[in-house]
């Protein structure tokens, strides 16, 4: 005989409740009436969700449909004239400069993360110095390496505006972002790697170079291609060092001046309303950049990361 | 015959030996002195940035530049106090666009977003972090300002259409970092939260948050960075007209956006002015990296 069940105050019939693996929506639905503080949260956070994804598509599509629909040949054509209005040699310089800022900074960032995952004791206040400066470098923003570059660069060294200027500037940009992807990628691999070549009787170097080096080769390639991204998307640090011009050239040597795609776009804007078209355009091939390197990024970063 | 082969063998081991020391001490070196260039270069920008702004200031004035609300280079005005308020502004204002949308964006991301759905809101993400910063100010001035300007009046060149534009350029850095450390608060924590009866937006809002705090304000702090020294997005959304807004619907402009519409008339005291707002930029990013450094060490 059942008894029947009498409730004192504050006390629950657990039967009643549903398993949290057992709820269906609807049951979700009415916790969630009773606790309209939850409910709120919730429905604002999907709220928030949708402006970002809302806003990011909104960006992406309207930026291509509008380049798309400006999209002619001759913008690609190999010379720039004033009629065809071509972004080939803006296109060139910057790979140009992105090539020379990075070997510079992939140089200095990966041989500094070596020192300082490998060599240095993390205590060391050599160690620190070093991490405040690259967290600097980092933080500073693109308007003061620019003016830092047209005062150092281009005025005191008497330079001008010069490929080899912006490429050193931009490489002072990135250094720290190869540096800390780089520190990442060696910290990721194990130190039974260092032990067991030790222990083979390699030295230190050796074992860098052969062993570690190679282990840590994706994450270091991801954190250069996430480089190559910055410099392909700098405009104000460019500006005033490898200079700002309506009709890009090919330059005959690093020591001419020479503008990138994002320059170009900026002087483009700046003449007003004769080349929206064109702007829109040199914006979704900049926007196009953009998706190939971090989907490149991200590729390697993930897929050819090995688990040790 | 025996002992002089004996030796000239322990003499090519030794040599062995001295070269590969060498070769390990010499390239400890070379691995140093790549560290070292990252300081030399911070060093190399202080110097060069304060060495031109300061006795360009002192010439200006120190009050007159820090408080002087006159800033007209043609004229030689160059009192940065309507900058710097511009600068703050824009920044607050980007922190209030973004922030909150930021913020729950990350939720979603740690605790809600199903896989599928994920694979492609990452990504997406990162391609919102990586879009040039001019792309975002053409966007904004053919876009944005039409709108802002049929739903306020005004000429569109304000700061709501600046806190806009700037919002949504600062949520990657927000969403990465926030999301990153809700996922490094212990598992345990949220699920000790629910077995205690919280619904799950409680036990976000209550339990992990709070866990995960330093890594929040990280995230805010980094927005905020990238927010003051936007430049080319900005400068083509402020207007450009150096006073201090009285309304949301007025133009402004900040010291980034002061520096590169200035260039034109770089020279003499007009440059070493402008020198001066990189300097007080810098100092300001430096400010940022110190708040950083001590909420990293916090959170160890």
């Amino acid at each position: 005989m059942a008894k029947e069940l009498v409730l004192r105050e504050g006390e629950v019939d657990v039967s009643q409740i549903v398993p949290i693996n057992r709820q269906r929506v609807s049951d979700k639905f009415h916790a969630y009436c009773k606790k309209p503080g939850s409910f709120t949260m919730l429905i604002l956070i999907l709220l928030a969700t949708a402006i970002t994804l809302g806003a990011v598509l909104w960006i992406l599509l309207y930026t291509a449909i509008q380049g798309f629909a400006n999209f002619r040949f001759e913008l690609f054509a190999w010379e720039h004239t004033s009629s065809n209005v071509s972004m080939m040699p803006a296109l060139i310089n910057t790979l140009t400069i992105a090539f020379f800022s990075l070997i510079m900074a992939g140089v200095v960032g990966i041989f500094a993360a070596i020192f300082m995952v490998e060599y240095a004791k993390s205590t060391n206040v050599f160690v620190k110095i070093v991490r405040i400066a690259a967290e600097t470098l980092a933080g500073i923003p693109s308007i003061v390496y620019g003016i830092f570059g047209m005062i150092f660069f281009v005025r005191m060294l008497g330079w001008g505006n010069t490929l080899l200027g912006g490429a050193i500037t931009m490489a002072m940009m990135i250094m720290p972002l190869i540096m800390r992807t780089t520190e990442e990628a060696l910290k990721a691999v194990p130190d039974s790697f260092r032990e067991g070549s030790f222990a083979l009787g390699a030295g230190k170097l050796r074992t860098i170079f052969r062993i570690i080096l190679p282990a840590a080769v994706p994450g270091i390639i991801s954190g250069i291609i996430l480089g190559l991204g910055r410099v392909v998307g700098e405009t104000m640090a460019l500006v005033y060092t490898a200079g700002a011009t309506l009709d890009p050239a090919y330059p005959s040597g690093l020591m001419q001046s020479g503008s990138t795609l994002t320059v170009y776009l900026y002087a483009l804007i700046n003449e007003g309303n004769d080349f929206l078209g064109e702007a829109w355009a040199v914006a979704t091939v900049l926007i196009i950049l953009t998706v190939i390197i971090n989907g490149l990024a991200e590729f390697i970063g993930n897929k050819l990361k090995k688990e040790y | 015959m025996q002992q002089q082969a004996q030796a000239a063998a322990e003499e090519s081991v030794a040599k062995i030996h001295v070269g590969a020391a060498v070769r390990e001490v010499g390239m400890k070196v070379i691995f140093a002195i790549a560290a070292v260039i990252f300081v030399a270069a911070v060093l190399v920008i202080c110097i060069y940035l304060f060495a031109r702004a300061i006795p360009g200031v002192s010439e200006i004035g120190w009050i007159n530049f820090f408080f002087g609300e006159d800033w007209a280079l043609g004229m030689d005005l160059f009192g940065i106090g309507t900058l710097i308020v511009g600068t703050c502004l824009s920044t607050v204002g980007a922190l209030v666009v973004g922030v909150p949308i930021g913020l729950l964006t990350a939720v979603f991301m740690a605790f809600y977003c199903p896989r599928w759905l994920y694979k492609f809101l990452k990504p997406l993400t990162n391609i919102l972090a990586g879009i040039p910063s001019i792309v975002y100010g053409y966007f904004g001035l053919k876009v944005v300002i039409p709108l802002v300007r049929n739903a306020f009046g005004g000429a569109g060149f304000n700061l709501i259409t600046s806190s806009l534009v700037l919002g949504v350029m600062i949520l990657p850095t927000i969403i990465s970092i926030t999301e990153n450390s809700l996922r490094a608060v212990p598992k345990s924590y949220y699920e000790g939260s629910l077995a205690l009866g919280a619904t799950k937006e409680r036990a976000i809002f209550r339990t992990m948050f709070p866990a995960a705090s330093s890594g929040v304000m990280t995230a805010i702090i980094l927005g905020v960075g990238r927010a003051i020294g936007e430049t080319a997005a900005i400068t083509l959304l402020c207007g450009n007209i150096a006073q201090f807004p009285t309304s949301l619907t007025d133009p402004f402009v900040t010291l980034a956006s002061a520096i590169s519409s200035g260039m034109g008339y770089s020279s003499g005291l007009r440059l070493e002015a402008l020198v001066g707002c990189a300097a007080v930029l810098f100092v300001f990013v430096l400010i940022i990296t110190v708040l950083i450094m001590l909420l990293k060490k916090k959170a160890r």
